[in-house]
């Protein structure tokens, strides 16, 4: 076997193990992003029924909470950027941190200093090489986050609303996340989660112009907001981890896919060039022969003269 | 026929249970509250504690829930919780170790869950 085909059939195994290994990762992300998505669907129940009582409350009742009123001006926001701990998702994660970057541009442009919060080791690896301040991060369960998760992000961005910006706490907060659109699509966006717009709240929920009831509050409404809002962040902040999950899956899916398209191609190339080659030598070889025995033909042919 | 509410007691992963009743018992924070068909608006703050829930057909559905609210409007009863679990869910032996462990440790919060949960499922 020639040199030149001996290179090309190494490159095809190569080649072929690369295909077979990103084919496995389409099929496990695939699997995974079902999952996901049930479990999207899972917590749309609680989320609604959270919407609703905290909509209820905000209208039935004229209180002044920390978490629902807009400071006159902002000098501190917070945005919490969602992104995954591995890569081989395609633009997934630089969508989102460029989502962030844009947003945070924008923010300071308004004159407020921003605080940065991230999920995911991609997000973090990139503030952590350009050196930026990040306020705190997490990392560790961004392919399946549950609820306690979302709870241990939730607990230092409330409380930081809680404190005084004087005393570094924050006006408001923002959250950017890559929404599962579909499985093809999925966008990064950016939302202000704190301080709340009840009006919005209202209108998200609000699905069939239903006449909300005059709610009798246990123990106060003051009392109930107090400990109703921290767990509306929470189920915020859960639903848009499991959307991030189920869209950096689908995002996967869809990078292992080309990927593994990208091998099938490359694979019937070299195939081509090394039948090619092959052929070649063979020509090669049978013209020598040729050569050579028309050369000793011509010699005997010379010697009987 | 009996006036019913209809319930749904959600956890914050997963619709844990849903169905028609006739009575609710549930722990706010200013103590146990009796809900019935009919009853007025309300939303209240839960503590953590069992909530029992009389079906209409003479059943009963007994929850341990950590934390929470408590809403009723139009007949329809919600229950909010971050964790719940029903009765039959519950591993007893493994509530008990929780609360020994939670005993020696004198971890106050943990001890409450494994309380809450035994008491769910021992119906004590």
């Amino acid at each position: 076997m020639g040199a030149q085909l001996r290179v090309y059939k190494r490159r095809i195994r190569s080649v072929t193990a690369t295909k077979k290994i990103t084919k496995a990762m389409e099929m496990i992300a695939a699997s995974r992003v079902v999952k996901a998505q049930r479990k999207v669907a899972a917590s749309t129940p609680y989320a609604t029924e959270l919407t609703r009582a905290v909509t209820a409350v905000g209208t039935g009742s004229n209180t002044k909470h920390p978490l629902t009123t807009q400071a006159e001006t902002v000098t501190r926001s917070a945005v919490l950027l969602l992104t995954s701990d591995r890569g081989l998702a395609g633009a997934f994660n630089s969508n989102a941190i460029k989502a962030a970057e844009q947003l945070t541009e924008r923010l300071e442009r308004e004159g407020k200093q921003v605080d940065t919060y991230i999920v995911g080791r991609r997000g973090l690896a990139h503030y952590n090489f350009r050196e930026r301040k990040v306020a705190e991060s997490w990392t560790g369960f961004t392919d399946e986050p549950t609820y306690a998760d979302a709870k241990k992000v939730a607990a230092p961005l409330i409380e930081a609303i809680e404190t005084d910006t004087a005393d570094g706490g924050v006006d408001e907060i923002h959250i950017v996340f890559t929404e599962f659109v579909s499985m093809m699509t999925q966008t990064a966006l950016d939302d202000r989660l704190l301080p709340l717009s009840l009006d919005e709240v209202a209108q998200e929920s609000a699905t069939k112009d239903e006449i909300l009831p005059l709610y009798d509050f246990e123990p106060s409404a003051e009392d109930v907001l107090d400990a109703l809002l921290p767990r509306y962040v929470e189920s915020r902040i859960y639903n848009a981890l499991l959307q991030s999950a189920a869209s950096k899956h689908a995002a996967t899916r869809r990078a292992m896919k080309s990927a593994t398209d990208n091998a099938g191609e490359l694979i019937e190339t070299l195939s081509r060039l090394a039948n090619a080659a092959r052929q070649a030598e063979i020509t090669q070889e049978i013209s020598e022969i040729v050569g050579g025995s028309a050369a000793l033909a011509d010699a005997t042919a010379g010697s009987d003269r | 026929m009996a006036a019913e509410l209809h319930v749904a007691l959600v956890a914050a992963d997963r619709e844990v249970w849903s169905g028609e009743a006739t009575l609710v018992v549930a722990r706010t924070t200013s103590g146990d509250i009796g809900v019935m068909p009919g009853h007025q608006p309300l939303l209240g703050v839960l503590e953590s504690g069992p909530v029992t829930i009389r079906t209409s057909d003479g059943g009963t559905v007994v929850a341990a829930v950590h934390g929470g609210f408590i809403s009723f409007a139009d007949n329809k009863l919600s229950l909010l919780a971050e964790i719940a679990e029903l009765s039959d869910e519950i591993d007893v032996q493994r509530a008990e170790r929780e609360l020994e462990r939670a005993k020696a440790e004198g971890d106050a919060s943990a001890e409450r869950r494994a309380d809450v949960r035994l008491r769910a499922a021992t119906g004590r």
